[in-house]
């Protein structure tokens, strides 16, 4: 069994050498399969999202979350700190043709982010979900409730900490 | 007989269960003084984006309905005009909508989390479930996001399959929206026509995949088996029978103007709304605004083939029956040209790490059994990192993101569906208009709740 395009540095920074993509908004930029992504942590985040707002991205196509509990050593530009939760955001600009990722850092101990509701409306919903499955919370959302799970629901399903749950199958012959 | 005076202890129980089981709290839509004023300018579907300078003045939401002459109704979850298990909740004084909300999640699976728990070849199983009216676009959704992570080169020929397969599935999840449509409007004929016609193309589907529906075909590396013979039969004939339909139903629907009347003026969405919801597909196209990924962002070999894209100009349920019925046509249009393009050659990469041998060399080689074995034992590996890679699936863009941590199942698997996104239209849709309007409302969004609770 062998890794299947193995070819990427192996250094952990070897990435983001010094002829990396120039920074936005005081955010490290890196580039891969051709597609950008914009690393950013909360005190940077929502100054960074103006920012891309004005500079021409007219739409937020998807918000989703990712828990990175059980895999802690991911490539991070430098200056990132790497946390337990990422917050990503898929930009897209219609006038410029041009896609972006932003990865915001959320630390596990205070999950909380700007919402991005008065800059792109239609995070509402990809927020609520994010919220739903770990627990992520958006301040300034004007409606964060569960969307997915019912309302009683224990947990954030999408947390790695979350086991999948097994329903004991009871055979009617077998032995109690 | 003596009836029991009062209602048993057990029945009381049982009631306060109902109760409970029944209700989503606060994912329901509440009175409006127990609402914020910034989720009633959402569910009244306002101006959403609001101009440089302004802030949002709670006191500038404009609603003269004291709240005895208003009444919040459900519509759903189980009903046909609903397209699936959508709960929307529509505050009305009279017939007229004031505020609308989606309550979605009846249909919630777990999907994403299920895909964690699956190998990268074992994947396309689990995704093809999500819209399951357009099952190849998730599949290539996530095979091409898998490539792209791996660094997998599929083979031309196999590129071109999925073209093919993902144009005819365009055509069959259009004729199912103009179907619905037409049962949501009252044109119950057209049920029948669009079902009937639908049945072509999936019976092509059986013949290819084995399936008519989650068909399972698109593998990271290429398609699970060749297209088989006479296929270019088969799909001249749906061409052209499609095309003879479709000339059929602009007698039908298109120039009858009980239908127009329904549509035209309802539910109208401007450009700017549109683009600050997220909306995408023919719900954004239908605004003006040219957006297509296969144009914009090509994927496959969308940037060989000659197509329009369909866009609309008042944004009503008008204009998008109008996009979607010429989208077929479009397709017929992508599907002949890839007919005439096919190229011959493999259908899947010759890249054994992700290809398992073939059936009939398991019986003879050892070692193939061995790799067959350790395939479907482990998986392959995929370098760590992430990608997003995004189709135009009939209901606008769908996108994989998947995180890889190196080892042979994903370490997170999102998709962003379109169904979902969309939904968001709803409240700004509806807003002021009739009950039978939010119907036709709902039936040109085309949420398929699969899609939206994955």
């Amino acid at each position: 069994m062998s890794e299947v395009g193995a070819t990427e540095p192996t250094g952990p920074n070897e990435a983001a050498a010094p002829e990396g993509p120039a920074p936005l908004y005081g955010c490290p930029v890196t580039e891969r399969f051709g597609q950008r992504t914009v690393h950013a942590d909360r005190s940077r985040y929502l100054a960074l999202m103006e920012g891309l707002y004005k500079d021409g991205f007219e739409a937020c196509i998807g918000v989703c979350g990712v828990d990175y509990l059980t895999h802690p050593g991911r490539d991070l530009p430098a200056g990132v700190e790497a946390e337990r939760f990422e917050v990503v955001v898929e930009l897209l600009s219609f006038s410029r043709k041009e896609r972006l990722r932003v990865r915001c850092q959320v630390p596990a101990g205070d999950p909380v982010v700007p919402s991005l509701f008065d800059l792109w409306p239609g995070s509402e919903a990809h927020e609520r979900e994010t919220f739903d499955m770990f627990g992520i919370r958006f301040s300034d959302h004007p409606d964060l409730t569960r969307i997915l799970m019912p309302e009683d629901w224990e947990g954030h399903p999408l947390r790695k900490d979350y086991a999948p749950a097994h329903v004991p199958v009871q055979f009617k012959e077998a032995p109690k | 007989m003596r009836r029991p005076a009062a209602p048993s202890r057990q029945e009381d129980a049982l009631t306060d269960l109902l109760k409970a089981k029944t209700s989503e709290g606060a994912q329901e839509m509440g009175a409006r003084e127990n609402t914020t004023a910034r989720e009633l300018r959402s569910e009244i579907g306002g101006v959403l984006r609001l101009p440089e300078g302004v802030s949002l003045d709670p006191d500038d939401i404009n609603y003269e309905a004291p709240d005895d002459e208003t009444m919040i109704l459900n519509l759903g979850p189980s009903h046909p005009s609903t397209h699936g298990v959508l709960r929307v909740m529509v505050e009305i004084r009279g017939e007229q909508v004031l505020r609308t909300k989606p309550v979605i999640g009846y249909l919630h699976t777990g999907m994403e989390k299920t895909g964690e728990e699956l190998m990268y070849q074992q994947g396309a199983t689990n995704v093809t479930r999500m819209d399951y009216l357009s099952p190849f676009f998730n599949e290539l959704a996530y095979c091409l996001s898998v490539e792209k992570l791996a660094g997998i080169d599929v083979p031309e020929r196999a590129g071109w399959i999925r073209m093919l397969m993902c144009e005819l599935n365009r055509i069959s999840s259009h004729l199912l929206w103009l179907a619905t449509n037409g049962a949501d409007l009252g044109a119950l004929n057209m049920l029948v026509y669009g079902w009937r016609d639908r049945e072509l193309l999936l019976s092509f589907f059986e013949k290819v995949t084995g399936l008519r529906m989650n068909h399972n075909y698109f593998r990271p590396g290429g398609v699970a088996a060749d297209i088989p013979d006479g296929w270019r039969d088969d799909v001249a004939a749906i061409c052209d029978t499609v095309l003879k339909r479709m000339d059929e139903y602009d007698n039908l629907l298109t120039g009858q103007p009980l239908l127009q009347n329904r549509m035209s003026g309802v539910g109208a969405l401007d450009a700017s709304t549109a683009v600050g919801l997220g909306l995408t597909g023919p719900l954004l196209r239908s605004t003006g605004v040219a957006y297509d990924v296969r144009r914009d962002f090509p994927y496959l070999y969308y940037d060989e083939v000659r197509f329009d894209v369909i866009v609309g100009t008042v944004g009503d349920c008008w204009d998008r029956f109008a996009i979607r019925f010429n989208e077929i046509r479009e397709s017929v249009r992508i599907i002949r040209q890839v007919v005439k393009a096919m190229p011959n050659g493999d259908y899947r990469a010759q890249d054994k790490k992700v290809t398992p041998p073939p059936r009939n060399r398991i019986n003879e080689s050892m070692e193939a059994l061995i790799h067959h074995f350790k395939l479907f034992t482990e998986g392959f590996r995929v370098a760590p990192g992430d990608a997003y890679v995004p189709v135009e699936s009939p209901r606008g863009e769908l996108g994989c993101y998947i995180v890889s941590d190196g080892t042979s199942r994903p370490y997170r698997l999102h998709v962003r569906a379109p169904s979902f996104a969309n939904l968001q239209a709803l409240a700004p849709m509806a807003r002021g208009a009739f009950i039978p309007d939010v119907i036709a409302c709902i039936s040109s969004i085309d949420p398929v709740l699969g899609d939206v609770d994955r």
